[in-house]
């Protein structure tokens, strides 16, 4: 009963965005108010009867219905309740489902904070958002519904697939779900703008607290999906240059750019029709992101099995929107005023050009992404473009980027003192130096790229902080006066500070974790025991543990450092009865902010087990990154000018008011 | 500077930077990218020792061993021709005889191949397209092999891989 209720909401819900998608549009073009104030409810009861769906589904798969086909296929009643629930988007029916209550979930936002939007836009906005809601609830009903019935119920469901009984299930795909439909405001507000002609600097401040959440959450989401991967795979990676991980990373590049081109409209009143282009461009390669990863035309640990209609229906739905955003860009950016121009240093001028290094390393990765699924369509040939292209491609480009970006926050608006910036940077060019030159003292110089990556990031941590001290004159005014000066600054800048040197902590992690990781591959009996990076790392013995579920292998390691122990490891072999399956758990421990890693392979009858060792230094800071950027973003979101909602703040006095 | 002056060095760096992305990309796409090969395409089409590969397949039963130090030999067919695979790391959970598998290597003068990547499913009900691709060229594909779901062929499972071949 309850699943009937949930399938018949999200029909009501299919029923009620067509409404939204049309309505309101009617009554933007007509000019007619009692038209237009019907997307904000519609918006809003849309949100609830998703909802309504989306928990009759949670469920379902909490009391084990094995009636429901996707609960049978997923789920199992040995399973522990986290993964019951994490297992509804586990599949792929259940996780088209939460993409969608995500998107009514931004809608009913707009819906609900934006009562200071003009009535005109906010239609305009729900109108867009109606019909992307629209074509997912089709789809859902259509192709990929999770409330269909089995005629003949099993007894017992089929399991969750074990790599992803994790906890990592529970936050990496809704987090990289809000921000991938994060994306779809920014574009509704863009097409909103080109069908209403009109677009201002206010747009600008309207969209832009939409688009920082959505790159915050994609920031995190792309993290802990490294982060997952690393430890779950067992290769000892964070990055693949997988299609599916660059179908993340398009969107935070897109995302990135649109956030600093936002900042030039806002205050310059100019790149308006750039900001528009981009924000379309983002959304649109959240929906390639969509299409490659649920579609089934990729190898990867993202595909579900899957049925092949729903491939063709997504790609419809993504030329639809994306064609007809760029076709209505392409009819109608001519009406909207053009910007002025400005110098090229400044500080508009250094946001023009991280647009177009951003634009270019983005470029590289739908090239690198989109080229094998061309060249395969048309030609049969099938390739794989791997690191090694992104080596040559995306890290050329990105390194003079990640160079500049200290140089941006240091220039005036409007004319900028390149020397006086040069002189402010002194002091983080030195210490970045001093970094690389300590780096080098341990490493030694055979690796000059790497060296020079060590600096970069560094460079970027030590810029950061420059600026802040730029600001909060440090030096010159008493040090109490800098405090005072710190509590006065607006949260956006130290947000800048912060992300920009996250930036910079992420590059050292990448830089130093991948050149100068250390590894070893082993068949170990126990008793024996391998070196490693200073560590010496003996197996002890093996205990078996059976469970309900899976039986569990744990082979335990103690690892010493100059005779002492420090450390206990027990990486784990799990074998599910049920489908007859083998996963591995690797072991970490942290030493400082570098890890020793250890996974399994076979274990033989005669007590022999296949071991992999790694020493990773810095490869916490990849991640530890990831978040500081993530904060960063949080405190400009929390910054008063950009509240959401908050619509005009005086401008008076931008210095002197206080954060709060 | 004029108005005309700061578009141009504008619209000169854009131009820059994008003929330099091009550049790089192109140089790549020649040069930095894998092909991939079923084991008859390596026979029929001659690929050259030396070429880095990827081979997909099943992995021939009875054919894996496993040395001391972590080298794996096995071979990976698709009904027609079988190609031997040396390969030194750990093996996916999922790897089994009989089953998908995708490596990724240097060919060898002796038409074998030396392997860096192993890739397995991830799911037992989920079989790459490559090996896919590679089972239909050979005539081997049944849908009873293709695992859409439920472990029961879907309909049009086999309409959807010659589609999007």
């Amino acid at each position: 009963m309850i699943v009937e209720l949930g399938h018949f909401a999200l029909v009501l819900a299919l029923g009620l965005a067509l409404i939204q998608s049309s309505v309101p549009l009617l009554g933007a073009l007509r000019g007619d108010l009692r038209l237009m104030v019907v997307a904000a409810p519609a918006a809003l009861t849309q949100f609830l009867l998703v909802g309504l769906a989306f928990a009759a589904l949670v469920h379902a798969y909490v009391v084990s219905d094995f009636s429901l086909l996707t609960v049978a296929d997923n789920s199992n009643s040995a399973m522990p309740l986290l993964y019951k629930i994490t297992g509804v988007w586990g599949n792929h029916e259940g996780s088209m489902l939460l993409w969608v209550l995500i998107l009514a979930l931004y809608g009913a936002l707009v819906a609900a904070f934006g009562q200071n939007l003009p009535e005109k836009l906010k239609a305009l906005v729900l109108s867009v958002q109606g019909w992307i809601a629209s074509a997912f609830l089709l789809f859902i009903l259509t192709t990929s519904n999770p409330f269909l019935r089995v005629a003949q119920p099993p007894v017992e469901g089929q399991d969750l697939n074990p790599v992803l009984q994790d906890i990592g299930l529970a936050i990496h795909p809704p987090l990289l779900y809000l921000g991938y439909v994060g994306c779809s405001i920014s574009f509704a507000f863009a097409l909103a703008a080109l069908i209403d002609g009109r677009i201002d600097a206010a747009w600008a401040r309207w969209a832009r607290p939409w688009t920082l959440a959505a790159w915050i959450f994609l920031t995190l989401g792309i993290a802990m999906g490294s982060y997952w991967a690393y430890y779950e795979l067992g290769w000892g990676g964070f990055w693949f240059w997988d299609p599916v991980e660059n179908a993340s990373l398009m969107p935070w590049l897109a995302t990135t750019a649109l956030l600093h081109s936002a900042i030039v409209m806002e205050k310059r009143d100019a790149l308006k029709i750039w900001t528009v282009l981009l924000a379309i461009l983002a959304f649109s390669l959240s929906l390639v992101g969509t299409f490659l990863v649920r579609s089934g035309v990729l190898t990867s640990v993202h595909a579900f099995a899957s049925d092949p209609t729903r491939g063709v229906f997504i790609l419809a739905i993504l030329v639809v929107f994306i064609g007809g955003a760029l076709s209505l860009f392409a009819a109608r950016a001519g009406t909207l005023a053009p910007g002025g121009v400005f110098a090229p240093i400044s500080r508009e001028g250094a946001l023009v050009l991280n647009n177009i290094f951003l634009s270019a390393v983005l470029a590289t990765v739908v090239v690198g992404t989109l080229y094998p699924l061309a060249l395969s369509a048309l030609t049969g040939e099938v390739i794989s473009v791997g690191p090694p292209f992104y080596t040559l491609t995306f890290v050329p480009l990105a390194a003079p980027l990640l160079f500049l970006v200290p140089f941006g926050p240091l220039l005036a608006w409007k004319r900028g003192d390149l020397l006086a910036a040069a002189q402010r940077l002194f002091a983080a060019f030195g210490a970045a130096l001093l970094v690389a030159i300590v780096a080098a003292a341990f490493a030694g110089t055979a690796n000059v790229l790497a060296l020079a990556g060590v600096w970069l990031g560094a460079w970027l941590i030590g810029g950061a902080l420059s600026e802040l001290a730029t600001r909060l004159r440090v030096g010159t005014v008493p040090l109490a006066a800098s405090a005072s000066r710190l509590a006065g600054l607006p949260r956006s800048a130290l947000g800048t500070t912060l992300a920009h040197a996250g930036l910079g902590v992420t590059v050292l992690g990448v830089v130093i974790a991948t050149t100068w990781s250390s590894e070893a591959i082993r068949s170990m009996k126990p008793g024996e025991t391998v070196d490693i990076a200073g560590y010496a790392v003996t197996l002890d013995g093996y205990t078996n543990t059976p469970g309900d579920q899976f039986n569990e292998t744990d082979i335990h390691f103690s690892v010493r450092s100059g005779g002492a122990l420090v450390a206990a490891m027990a990486p784990s072999k799990r074998t599910f009865a049920d489908r007859q399956t083998t996963t591995t758990e690797v072991a970490l421990k942290n030493r400082g902010f570098s890890q020793l890693y250890i996974s399994l392979g076979d274990i033989a009858a005669d007590g022999t087990a296949t071991v992999r060792l790694y020493f990773k230094p810095f490869v916490t800071f990849i991640w530890l990154g990831a978040i500081l950027m993530a904060l960063g973003g949080l405190l400009s979101l929390s910054d008063r000018r950009l509240r959401v909602g908050a619509p005009r703040v005086a401008r008076a006095k931008p210095q002197a008011a206080p954060a709060e | 500077m004029t108005r005309r002056q700061r578009r141009l060095i504008l619209i000169g760096i854009a131009g820059v930077v994008l003929v330099i992305a091009a550049g790089l990309v192109l140089y790549a796409l020649s040069d930095r990218i894998v092909f991939f090969n079923s084991p008859t395409d390596v026979v029929e089409k001659h690929v050259s020792p030396g070429t880095r590969i990827r081979l997909g397949g099943l992995v021939v039963d009875g054919s894996v061993e496993k040395a001391a130090n972590g080298v794996v030999h096995f071979k990976v067919t698709d009904g027609k021709t079988a190609i031997p695979v040396t390969y030194q790391g750990l093996l996916p959970d999922l790897f089994r005889e009989g089953q998908g598998v995708v490596a990724e290597g240097v060919l060898d003068p002796d038409a074998s191949l030396s392997a860096d990547t192993v890739l397995a499913k991830h799911d037992e009900r989920y079989m790459p397209p490559e090996v896919v691709k590679a089972l239909k060229q050979s005539g081997r594909w049944e849908d009873s092999a293709g695992n859409y779901g439920n472990g029961q062929p879907a309909p049009g499972a086999a309409a959807a891989t010659e589609a999007k071949p």
